[in-house]
């Protein structure tokens, strides 16, 4: 019987500590397959972060640093300035790259270099108990924010995608949602492009994955990703910020 | 081949580049700047890369990611900005990574000023960041013996999968002296296959320092014990100067060991029967140096630019059989040799207790 669907090569066959409802997995699989599909894996060097996503070392079963929080860009800096002709790419969440990693990834974008940021988007600092991110949105209510985000007390949430884009070192910046199937297969397509501006020598590559934390948001998992499509898209606009020419 | 004259900060750039180094990362901060001065230019012409960071935190970091992807990689601040690497210095020491990091100390705390300093003696010597590990540290003093150390630097960090610091101040920086830089040696680079660089049809490799399960990263800390014990036990350096028949004797590195020097001979041609210990590895300490002499002086004094830092370490080494005396200026202020003759003359014989 033909095989149709299968776990990708990139990914080790193991049990995630990821939550229910959680879309860490998804996103991991969408760019392993896009690794198995670009036929890079041998290349390939990704870099964890400090974060729910920490053990995405133990997961893809290429060659992985861990970083410390928020730093991922800057050892991906220097793994790509060694090793330019490896594929390398960070995996990092909200907390990680827009609060304390700010410096790190706006320098890296600056600079143009080479390697591609898949930066996940749920609004929340997950595994340190549900505290607000810079991403949390006003009003929403966290552990840190237990009357909801108030703009006079914690300013405004970060778009990231919309200031990379401005930069002139950034190649390919997008922001899709894992929400449901239409717009996995719209990430998935991000994704690719992402790491094919990275083979492309074009420049820096990142693609914003908003993405659910159900337990933290305290919502069942089906609750979580309706709340994200009525919430977070409104807020966080879906779409190509830019894409070079290239890759039309 | 003929001595040429070179800064301290260039010479440390030029012994790394002999050393195998070809990638440096690095932040501006006086005093060093002549060092990443000299890579900008120099490492290009080598086929390597110098990379100007948007911090030290990010140097750090740029090292961790360099030094994993197998390459021999620098980068170099002084006090602010080594206070501000070491999270990372603690990834790398966990994560056994081999890189070197210059210091070219300042004053401080805090901002404190550019003066030579030796005041992070301590924060160099007992780790600097978080957890339970060590760093060698390595104090050249002079330029020609930066030269030497750098190659060593290198060494060191590879044999032994850890970071090296080389340790300097602000005057050791800025000097010129001649140095004899020798044959330029095709330097082989011993093979990591630790190293992540992508699998290329091998196994799967990863630079990581998190062991989340508690009796794993006890098995992990008690490995880099027995690491750092081999350290201790196979590499203390240490140069002693005029201690035949010494009474006194004088311990000191870097500038501050130069100006002990000349304390030494002062004193001993007035008949006083005085040597030195210079410490060339601040860690491991070099305890070794003190073992003959115990029972055979009669007091050590500790000169120091700082409030008392390594003046601990001799009191280690000496474990209450002798008087241990310390003198330091700080600040940015330099011992003068004539007041440490004047402390060397109240504790002779006895004096001082």
């Amino acid at each position: 019987m033909k095989k149709v669907f299968t776990r990708p090569r990139s990914l080790k066959d193991i049990p995630t500590h990821y939550c229910p409802g959680c879309t860490h997995g998804i996103v991991h699989r969408l760019v392993a397959e896009v690794i198995d599909e670009l036929e890079i894996f041998d290349r390939t060097i990704g870099v964890a972060p400090v974060g729910c996503s920490v053990f995405a070392y133990n997961y893809f079963d290429c060659d992985m640093f861990q970083a410390s929080h928020g730093r991922a860009p800057a050892v991906a800096t220097g793994i790509k300035r060694v090793l330019p002709d490896r594929v390398v790419f960070t995996y990092q969440g909200d907390g990680d790259l827009a609060a304390i990693g700010t410096g790190e990834i706006v320098h890296a974008a600056a600079r143009g270099e080479k390697f591609t940021v898949i930066f996940i988007n749920n609004a929340i600092y997950a595994m340190t108990g549900g505290q607000m991110a810079p991403t949390t949105l006003l009003g929403q209510k966290t552990t840190t924010t237990p009357y909801g985000r108030d703009k006079d007390i914690n300013g405004y949430p970060i778009k990231i995608s919309e200031m990379l884009s401005v930069l002139d070192g950034t190649a390919y910046v997008a922001r899709v949602s894992v929400h449901d199937p239409a717009h996995v297969i719209k990430a998935r397509k991000a994704i690719k492009r992402a790491f094919e501006v990275q083979l492309a020598g074009l420049g820096f590559s990142l693609v914003e994955v908003l993405s659910a934390c159900p337990t933290n948001w305290g919502l069942s998992p089906a609750e979580a990703l309706k709340w994200l499509a009525e919430n977070m898209i409104p807020y966080y606009p879906l779409g190509e910020y830019k894409k070079p020419a290239e890759v039309g | 081949m003929a001595k040429v004259l070179m800064k301290g900060n260039e010479a440390i750039g030029e012994g790394a580049v002999r050393a195998g180094c070809r990638y440096f990362f690095g932040y501006p901060i006086t005093p060093q700047s002549e060092l990443p001065h000299y890579l900008a230019k120099r490492l290009p012409e080598v086929g390597g890369v110098y990379l100007q960071s948007e911090s030290e935190t990010a140097a750090i970091n740029m090292v961790y990611g360099a030094a994993g992807a197998g390459a021999r990689v620098m980068t170099s601040s002084s006090g602010p900005g080594i206070s501000l690497m070491q999270e990372g210095i603690s990834y790398l020491a966990g994560a056994e990574l081999p890189c070197v990091i210059v210091n070219m100390i300042r004053g401080g705390p805090g901002l404190g000023n550019i003066a030579p300093a030796q005041s992070d003696y301590f924060q160099a010597t007992r780790g600097g960041g978080h957890g339970d590990y060590r760093v060698i540290v390595l104090a050249p003093a002079s330029v020609q013996e930066i030269i030497d150390l750098m190659r060593l630097a290198f060494d060191l960090a590879d044999r032994y999968r850890n970071p090296v610091m080389v340790a300097g101040d602000g005057i050791l920086g800025q000097m010129m002296e001649p140095v004899e830089l020798g044959e330029e040696e095709d330097v082989q680079i011993p093979p990591r296959p630790w190293a992540a660089t992508g699998r290329m049809g091998g196994e799967k490799k990863l630079i990581n320092s998190l062991y989340i399960v508690p009796e794993e990263l006890e098995q992990h800390n008690l490995k880099l014990a027995r690491k750092y014990a081999l350290i201790a036990s196979k590499e203390q350096r240490w140069e002693e100067y005029r201690l035949d028949g010494a009474r006194l004797v004088l311990v000191a590195f870097g500038t501050v060991a130069r100006i002990c020097k000349a304390v030494v001979d002062r004193c001993r041609e007035e008949g006083l029967a005085v040597g030195l210990i210079r410490p060339i590895t601040l860690w491991p300490y070099p305890q070794k140096a003190f073992e003959p002499l115990m029972g055979k002086v009669d007091s050590f004094l500790v000169v120091e630019m700082n409030l008392g830092q390594m003046v601990e370490d001799v009191r280690l080494a000496v474990n209450g059989r002798h008087p241990v005396h310390f003198y330091g200026r700080c600040g940015g202020m330099l011992p003068v040799a004539a007041d440490v003759v004047q402390e060397v003359k109240k504790l002779y014989g006895g004096g001082g207790n």
